[in-house]
């Protein structure tokens, strides 16, 4: 029974159990992408909206792995957006125009390599982060991913990209060369990038399903208790923060590609805040399905109210956002609420619908009953004390392992 | 004065301007054990308060800014009773992102109700172009209000009230001090403190804008860190350092424009070094 428990078990049972619905969200975004590329029916702006959802989903699913299943406080998102937007469009400007411009190199696997490159120096940068994160935590941890996305910040700023590219001007990305080739082709661009996101949701998905993304989110309940069960905390930090970086890096290239120029000044502390972690805390920490629901939202929200609030009234969306994040992380989280709470919220609803329309098929479900600790972090108890029995009696499986599993076979 | 020495009293002069933000910090951090993201924030309510009264209403300085003050007093004890009071006894992530939030809410009133243009504000003509005399009157204002502060703390009743809470809540509470009452006197001190900060910005530069409170606050918040945060010599020392490194990377033509990535970078070492600061305490984490 437990040979059987490989990745690509786990992975089999995330494609088929759970989440149809994201997947077939997904699927209804491309499909809907590519009958419109073929029939080439909207405008450009349509196309922009869909490739700033689907970047932004691949951003806050990034940051959702470090906030919401690892526990700690990221406020530096954006630099590894940054390092990834640069370092990606760097890599595909200079070294895969000349290859582009021989050999009529197709532009789709150039974007790729790009994005593999860009995520991979992200991804170093993350290593680099996740050292001090061994040894800071909370709000010492948050000021400095901080100040390391303010470093790069100024970093991207004061280099001199231009003198590199032999180009005149401020020292603000064109998109020039294969880029642009690709930019020309923007059709298609977005279906691209909904594809990378479908990629990311379902491998942390599967993830976090795997007895590693359950190591994960034990440190993030109890970093001690953690320990003491034997999870290997050093090594699960590092990886989370460089899977992240990874995954910021990647969002940041498809960042560069959808935009025709970008400035370093774009990737501040503001950048990480209102439009990373405002999402992620909107859509629900510790919950994949949230924080890409609260993207799409707030991304077509943003679009939208762009449009209808001009000028200085830009500000009242902000003021809106703002409030919306103190009472929704108010209401999630003040002690005195605890009891309205657990009453009235939206996943007590969608369960009574759920019951109501299907009935429970016991024996095709070995999952059903067991409780899924990707669901809803409990704030409550991260950086508490909690008690010994509770640490005993969650989450430990039976010592004759397999026994659940009984109904797959 | 050599410009040697006037770049020296300006430095010190700076560093007692963060130092006056970083005890706002660190004090709160010390007695509600929270980060207030928004006491940035408060500075830049505190210098639009005196471009209204001042520029808008045309009154004396003085009155403006003692207006300033108690506005931002009574804006810190209303955001502590709307904010962060509800939340007392959760996790520290979810009051960290409701101060974020509220440092998001503030700035993004202050630019509906006033736009995104800078605007000036001269509250001493007289002291414009004359930096010696200006960071002679900042240093000796800061050192004057750190003085009152430390003998406020030790020596009367409240601040020993504050020195329990800080050292043990729970203990506190159970020898009868109203704790809430005592984080909310925490947050009108630093909340003033953050005022005549505010005001000292001014002199320094003449400028209010929006966002003109996040990056002093960051800064003071890195030099609350720097010194130890929860303590009070600690912010005045990581305060006075922060000042002495910004002017110092300002001056050399090279690394002007990295001022910020060095003042970060020594932020990092240091904490990688000293996790609790300079100052600070360590403290072991029990199940």
């Amino acid at each position: 029974m437990s040979e059987k428990r490989t990745y690509f078990s786990y992975f089999k049972k995330g494609l088929t159990i759970r989440n149809y619905w994201v997947y077939t969200l997904f699927a209804v975004f491309i499909a809907i992408g590519l009958v419109l590329s073929i029939t080439d029916l909207p405008k450009a702006s349509t196309y922009q909206l869909f490739e700033q959802i689907g970047y932004t989903i691949v951003i806050v699913i990034s940051l959702s792995l470090v906030v919401g299943f690892l526990g700690e406080l990221s406020l530096g998102h954006a630099g590894f957006m940054s390092i990834g937007a640069f370092t990606g469009m760097f890599f595909q400007q200079v070294v895969l125009n000349s290859l582009a411009s021989q050999k009529g190199f197709p532009a789709v696997i150039a974007l790729f390599i790009s994005m593999i490159v860009g995520g991979t120096i992200a991804a170093v940068f993350g290593f680099i982060i996740s050292l001090p994160a061994l040894r800071l935590k909370g709000d010492y941890l948050a000021i400095v991913t901080l100040a390391f996305g303010e470093i790069v910040k100024v970093f991207f700023q004061n280099i001199d990209i231009q003198s590199i590219t032999n180009k005149k001007g401020s020292p603000v990305w064109s998109t020039t060369g294969i880029i642009h080739d690709f930019r020309f082709d923007y059709k298609w661009l977005y279906i691209i990038i909904f594809a990378v996101a479908l990629l990311f949701i379902v491998m942390i998905r599967n993830l976090l399903r795997s007895p590693h993304g359950r190591n994960i989110m034990a440190i993030r309940d109890n970093e001690i208790a953690a320990k003491a069960m034997g999870v290997n905390v050093v090594f699960y930090k590092i990886f989370v923060f460089v899977l992240s970086a990874f995954i910021a890096g990647v969002a940041g290239v498809l960042f560069g590609v959808s935009q025709a120029t970008f400035a370093a000044a774009k990737f501040d502390y503001n950048y990480s805040i209102n439009n990373i972690l405002v999402i992620v805390v909107l859509g629900g920490m510790g919950n994949l399905e949230g924080s890409i629901i609260a993207a799409i939202v707030v991304a077509l929200l943003n679009n939208r109210l762009q449009s209808v609030l001009s000028g200085d009234l830009a500000a009242l969306k902000n003021v809106i956002y703002a409030m919306v994040l103190i009472i929704v992380v108010i209401y999630n989280n003040a002690p005195f609420l605890k009891r309205f709470r657990e009453k009235y919220n939206l996943r007590n609803a969608f369960n009574a619908i759920k019951a109501k329309i299907v009935k429970p098929k016991d024996s095709e479900d070995p999952e059903k009953g067991m409780p899924d600790p990707s669901y809803g972090a409990d704030w409550s108890k991260i950086p508490t004390k909690i008690p010994m029995d509770a640490i005993v009696t969650t989450d430990v499986l039976p010592s004759n392992d397999g026994d659940e599993w009984k109904g797959e076979n | 004065m050599s410009d040697f020495w006037t770049l020296a009293l300006g430095a010190l002069a700076l560093g007692g301007v963060y130092a006056l933000i970083a005890l706002g910090y660190t004090m709160v951090y010390g007695i509600a054990k929270m980060l207030n993201f928004a006491h940035g924030d408060i500075i830049m309510v505190g210098a639009y308060s005196a471009f209204v009264t001042f520029m808008l209403a045309g009154m004396p300085v003085w009155l403006c800014i003692v207006i300033a003050i108690i506005f931002c007093t009574l804006l810190g004890i209303g955001i502590e009773k709307a904010a962060y009071r509800p939340l007392r006894g959760s996790s520290p992530l979810a009051i960290l992102i409701t101060a974020i939030g509220v440092s998001y809410l503030m700035e993004s009133i202050v630019y509906l109700a006033f736009s995104s243009a800078p605007k000036n504000v001269v509250l001493f003509p007289s002291l414009q172009g004359n930096p010696t005399a200006t960071a002679l009157i900042t240093l000796g204002v800061a050192t004057a209000l750190m003085v009152a502060l430390v003998l406020f703390i030790n020596y009367t009743k409240i601040g020993k009230a504050m020195r329990a809470v800080s050292e043990d809540r729970g203990a506190a509470q159970l020898m009868g001090i109203n704790v809430n009452f005592v984080i909310m006197v925490t947050f009108a001190i630093g909340s003033s403190l953050a005022a005549v900060a505010a005001v000292f910005w001014l002199m320094k530069t003449p400028l209010v804008t929006y966002t003109m409170g996040s990056l002093p606050g960051i800064k003071a918040f890195s030099a609350a860190v720097i010194g130890g945060i929860g303590s009070i010599p600690g912010a005045m020392i990581g305060g006075i350092i922060m000042g002495l490194i910004e002017t110092f990377c300002d001056s050399i033509p090279g690394l002007q424009s990295y001022t910020m990535a060095v003042e970060f970078a020594i932020l990092v070492i240091i904490l990688l070094i000293r996790p609790s600061g300079l100052l600070g305490k360590t403290k072991r984490e029990k199940v």
